[in-house]
């Protein structure tokens, strides 16, 4: 495209139809213990 | 829905129901001023006319072009299809997560805590390691199939019960691997006792150390202070040093807050960086607004401008490994729906637990009895309460619904909610309004290093 550069995709929809293993961090325990920040946590799906 | 913005020269804007960003030049970013709700699929005369003082008819006509495409593929204007996820949200989540409350005492008197100088206003109390293995025992009968188990040792200072915080960690490793776990253990310290011969044994066992300063001398000594009023500085700063450079690969935060006497934050990040820190995180004291540093509305612009100046700090620094914990934004691989909906599960699949045995759905709401869910020695457990945090989610807020930061931050903290607006389903404007500020700056910052 000429005027528009994508820096992400629509990739939400795909995570939701493969989601919610729940092996991640929580996110309070990551770093602040007062504030919410949801979206730098990282995915462990293949973690375990 | 959309959310765009201009911010350090670059238009932005967002797809939050499919998390595509993108970039627009000048005509393009203008268009959407004009688009009401979806593109149509030919550039209406009425567009084309009021910006042909400016660009040619073909240009316009093209950015249009391109708007509408990514329209009609699912990046721009998509719709929410996630109704069918809520009903996941109608039952409990196994319990994956602890704070455990080992120490509800502390060697600091810092003027902003929450825990009411470190004893929750219950009285100074240490767990015991009895309490401490049941805690664990509890987390393990709870935690259903979950692999990976977290427990964050926290106080009051969890140091100052150190022997104690070794027998948890020899009892769950003991029982780990009958039970199929992965426990990750997790330090939140003031450092005051963080000695040289504790060194090893953390760096073997804690996935995470959270080590807490609020940035240059005179900001955390005004603040961070012990029992006859003197700072805490210079008795922790060597003692960081020396950690982090031990640490290796593994995690480790400097976790600062500021308030209304450093709303100059970037400068404690600068400082905090400058001492070779390159992990770090720094929160609002979101308190009491009678409190004379609690952040309130009127420092709202003055705050913007400070997280904007971070932000142009870690573009100007990008090779330098530094990381700011609300800037770092996985937009690619970063967490799936379902944990952006939830959040962080406080009382849920997150609860904390105190030194007599009570649990709490978060290390937050300690103290408050009308959320105390039960007790880990009597077994008594209200599962109303925690069936009340399974059902809150960011899409059971109603506030959050055409919010579009909402996939970003999840509805912000329940805790936080309670506290200021009675309701853990009611966020905090305030709070919201931080958020949002962060994540554009985040999502800037992604756009510039692209």
């Amino acid at each position: 495209m000429k005027h528009i550069k994508t820096i992400n995709g629509a990739n939400l929809k795909e995570s939701a139809h493969k989601s919610g293993c729940g092996e991640c961090r929580t996110s309070c325990q990551s770093a602040c213990k007062t504030s919410c920040t949801v979206a730098n946590q990282k995915c462990e799906r293949k973690a375990k | 829905m959309i959310h765009k913005y201009r911010l350090n020269g670059y238009n932005i804007v967002l797809d939050p129901n499919s998390g595509a960003v993108h970039l627009l030049d000048g005509l393009a970013f203008s268009l959407l001023d004009y688009i009401e709700d979806v593109p149509d699929s030919i550039c209406p005369p009425r567009i084309l006319s009021a910006l042909s003082d400016k660009y040619s008819s073909d240009d316009i006509a093209e950015a249009y072009g391109e708007l509408h495409s990514l329209y009609k593929s699912g990046q721009l204007w998509s719709s929410d299809d996630y109704g069918e996820i809520d009903g996941v949200f109608t039952e409990q989540s196994p319990i994956k997560a602890i704070c455990l409350h080992v120490a509800h005492d502390c060697n600091l008197r810092c003027q902003y805590c929450f825990a009411s100088k470190g004893d929750f206003g219950r009285g100074r109390e240490l767990m015991d390691s009895e309490t401490g293995m049941r805690a664990i025992d509890f987390l393990v009968a709870n935690s259903g199939k979950r692999h990976n188990l977290e427990v964050d040792f926290f106080g009051g200072e969890p140091l100052m019960n150190w022997d104690v915080v070794k027998e948890i960690v020899a009892y769950a490793r003991s029982i780990e691997k009958e039970h199929d776990k992965n426990f990750r253990f997790t330090l939140t310290t003031n450092g005051l006792l963080l000695s040289e011969d504790k060194i090893p044994y953390i760096n073997q066992e804690m996935d995470n150390v959270v080590l807490s300063l609020d940035g240059r001398p005179e900001v955390n000594d005004a603040i961070r202070i012990r029992a006859d009023g003197s700072g805490s500085y210079d008795s922790i700063i060597d003692k960081y040093k020396t950690f982090v450079r031990s640490r290796g690969t593994k995690d480790y935060y400097i976790r600062g807050t500021y308030t209304k006497y450093n709303l100059d934050f970037a400068n404690d990040a600068k400082h905090m960086f400058g001492m070779g820190f390159d992990q770090i995180s720094i929160e609002p004291a979101v308190t009491n607004d009678k409190l004379p540093f609690a952040i309130t509305d009127e420092d709202l612009p003055r705050i913007f401008d400070e997280y904007e100046k971070l932000a142009l700090h870690m573009i100007e620094n990008r090779d330098s490994g530094n990381n700011f914990f609300h800037f770092m934004l996985d937009l690619g691989q970063g967490p799936c729906l379902i944990k952006r909906l939830r959040g962080c599960g406080s009382g849920n699949e997150y609860i904390a637990i105190v030194p007599g045995g009570d649990i709490y759905p978060c290390h937050q709401f300690v103290g408050m009895q009308e959320w105390r869910m039960g007790n880990i020695h009597t077994g008594e457990f209200d599962e109303s309460i925690k069936t009340l945090f399974a059902r809150t989610s960011v899409r059971s807020k109603q506030e959050c619904k055409n919010c579009w930061a909402k996939y970003y931050c999840s509805g912000g903290c329940n805790a936080n909610n309670f506290i200021f607006t009675g309701d853990v389903g009611n966020p905090h404007p305030l709070s919201c309004q931080l958020e949002k500020k962060r994540l554009e700056c985040a999502i800037m910052i992604k756009a510039a290093l692209k």
